[in-house]
């Protein structure tokens, strides 16, 4: 089992209120994303979970059970750092073993439990070495290794991949998702990349200055955001904003329209413009296209698009998919 | 931008160098040669006296007139106890300081320090009469709490500083790892800072070794360390200057081999966290 449930959470820093009073279920075996800009709450709602801050106020329960005042050591919880946070005097067999050590296991069951961890994660052969001596991805799988064996009620990751290289990084994404599979245990993920938001969420918790914008599953914060902050958030490149007359002209101050929504025509469209930068991917071109009295647009093309800097090119908004905002910045 | 280093440069700082060195060595030297002398030729002039006959004269005499090892094992119990039991208290009060502070404890911190500044010979007489009182005049568990005392400020300041190299996310992971308080402290924090501690521990029985004030006024004969050894030599009459040397070549032999032995540790411990 693993539901969390916070309750009127407040985080106050002194007189600074980082988390206004915020209520959110995490059901058991979910995986929940929490992201947002940085300085945005995110780690410290991650914390507050795991018993490393304490609350100013509220209830945080975990399987029904108040654990508010729960030390972080009882509350069943495992968690993998940014910086991974191995302990450097120990191989990497301690390492993975000291949760169980703490928990009183004899060290032939730890030995067992250890064994099989490193089988799962590919670390059989550097169970003798100390942290030290790993490159940054093992130790990343050191530090979920020290979490797995524990068997814990959910997983708390705390930006656990913004120190791997890109490559690396695709890698881990692949295997945490797979490891959700495999263990089907609650994990809660911090990020501020919405990529991996994206990729391996059930369920996104956007959040903006400690208060949730949003919550829902990747393609329903893609689809239907609930605010402007929502739907500049999330989607890369990031959505187009349009305000005034153009924005009137569809019925609402603002909207917004991703740049994978607009047709591009060297013809005709609903808006003329030159061509400033243009991105190419190979799988795709991103151009940034200068619209007078509308401004800079991005617009994504499929493939390979042979547009230059200057070259005039049509603009055409697919209707169905405009977001409109109203003056309060709220999805109409 | 690297530096240009001529030969003829290199050549005279390397003078430079070794000169200072010496020139610091020298009163220690000089002692050791004086204590190889006889009292008569101690006091010719330098010349004069290195011509003259090398004796173990003093070093006998010295022997037979002072419990050496009386006053050796005296020194190994209190700078070593004091070193101990100033350990215990502030290894949890540098991990207080260093990963939960509070909003004074910069300001706790430097009054822990401006302590040491403050001339011991200003609370000489409460001291004094608190150990009459106590009963604690001339013995070593005395000597141990006052030299723990003494040199706990200098003892928690380092400890913290090394406690702060030390990422907070480790304890926090070991926390999460279901470790109690004093399992955290003790298979986590210490281990990791065994490099601190041991200089922080050579640095303390070094200066515990050599603490000269409280030493000499708290204690006489049955407590009374090297310096009380040493002290007991020097006299406004008579000739004691080889004698005197013989005693402080003797007193100052085993932490001088310590020093010598575990200068590395104590560089390393001393400039720690200084380059990263």
């Amino acid at each position: 089992m693993g539901k969390i449930t916070l309750r009127n959470v407040v985080k106050r820093f002194g007189d600074a209120e980082v988390i206004p009073p915020l209520d959110l279920d995490i059901e058991n075996g979910e995986f929940v994303v929490f992201v947002g800009p940085s300085g945005c709450g995110k780690s410290t709602l991650l914390r507050l979970i795991a018993g490393l801050e304490d609350t100013s106020d509220g209830v945080i329960s975990i399987d029904g059970l108040d654990a508010t005042d729960t030390p972080p050591a009882k509350r069943g919880l495992a968690m993998v750092f940014q910086s991974y946070a191995l302990y450097p005097h120990m191989t990497v067999r301690k390492n993975i073993a000291f949760p169980l050590k703490m928990a009183g296991l004899s060290p032939e069951a730890a030995a067992k439990k250890v064994e099989a961890a490193a089988k799962v994660l590919n670390l059989t052969a550097y169970l003798d070495r100390k942290p030290g001596q790993l490159s940054g991805g093992q130790r990343q799988r050191v530090a979920i290794g020290r979490a797995i064996v524990r068997e814990p009620k959910a997983f708390l990751f705390d930006e656990p991949l913004s120190n791997l290289d890109a490559a690396l990084r695709v890698n881990m994404r692949l295997e945490i998702s797979e490891l959700h599979q495999t263990l089907k245990t609650t994990m809660v993920y911090v990020t501020h990349d919405q990529v991996e938001a994206m990729t391996m969420a059930d369920k996104i918790v956007v959040l903006n200055a400690g208060r949730i914008e949003q919550v829902g599953s990747p393609l329903t914060l893609y689809n239907r955001p609930a605010n402007l902050f929502v739907a500049g958030f999330i989607g890369s490149p990031k959505m187009n904003f349009v305000t005034g007359a153009e924005a009137e002209a569809h019925g609402a101050p603002t909207i917004g329209i991703r740049p994978e929504h607009i047709d591009l025509s060297a013809q005709n469209g609903d808006w003329q413009g030159k061509v400033g930068v243009s991105e190419h991917l190979g799988s795709d071109t991103f151009l940034h296209v200068h619209v007078p009295e509308v401004g800079v647009v991005t617009v994504r093309a499929g493939g390979e698009v042979a547009a230059r800097h200057g070259d005039t090119v049509w603009l055409t908004l697919q209707a169905d998919r405009i977001h409109r905002f109203g003056p309060d910045g709220k999805a109409l | 931008m690297a530096r240009k280093t001529t030969q003829t440069r290199k050549a005279l700082t390397t003078v430079a160098a070794w000169s200072i060195g010496f020139l610091i060595f020298f009163p220690i030297l000089w002692t050791v040669l004086m204590s190889f002398h006889s009292e008569g030729d101690a006091i010719k002039g330098p010349f004069a006296m290195l011509a003259s006959p090398w004796t173990f004269e003093s070093y006998g005499e010295v022997q037979h007139r002072s419990n050496y090892a009386l006053h050796f094992w005296n020194s190994v119990v209190i700078s070593f106890g004091s070193t101990l039991a100033a350990l215990v208290i502030a290894i949890p009060a540098a991990w207080a300081m260093a990963f939960v502070p509070g909003r004074r404890t910069k300001d706790l911190l430097m009054w822990m320090l401006s302590t040491k500044m403050m001339p011991s010979v200003g609370v000489l007489i409460p001291m004094y009469l608190m150990f009459r009182d106590f009963g604690l005049l001339d013995t070593r568990s005395g000597l141990v709490a006052v030299l723990t005392l003494i040199n706990l400020p200098i003892v928690v300041w380092m400890l913290y500083t090394y406690f702060k190299e030390i990422p907070g996310e480790i304890l926090e992971a070991a926390r999460m790892d279901g470790a109690s308080l004093r399992s955290e402290i003790l298979h986590v924090l210490t281990p990791m800072a065994v490099p601190g501690i041991a200089s922080t521990v050579l640095l303390n029985v070094i200066l515990a070794w050599n603490e000269a004030f409280w030493t000499l006024q708290l204690t006489t004969s049955d407590a009374a360390p090297l310096t009380q050894f040493i002290a007991s030599y020097s006299s406004p009459e008579g000739l004691f200057y080889a004698k005197l040397s013989a005693a402080s070549t003797m007193a100052i032999a085993p932490i001088l081999i310590l020093g010598w032995f575990s200068q590395k540790q104590l560089v390393r411990g001393l400039t720690f966290g200084a380059v990263k």
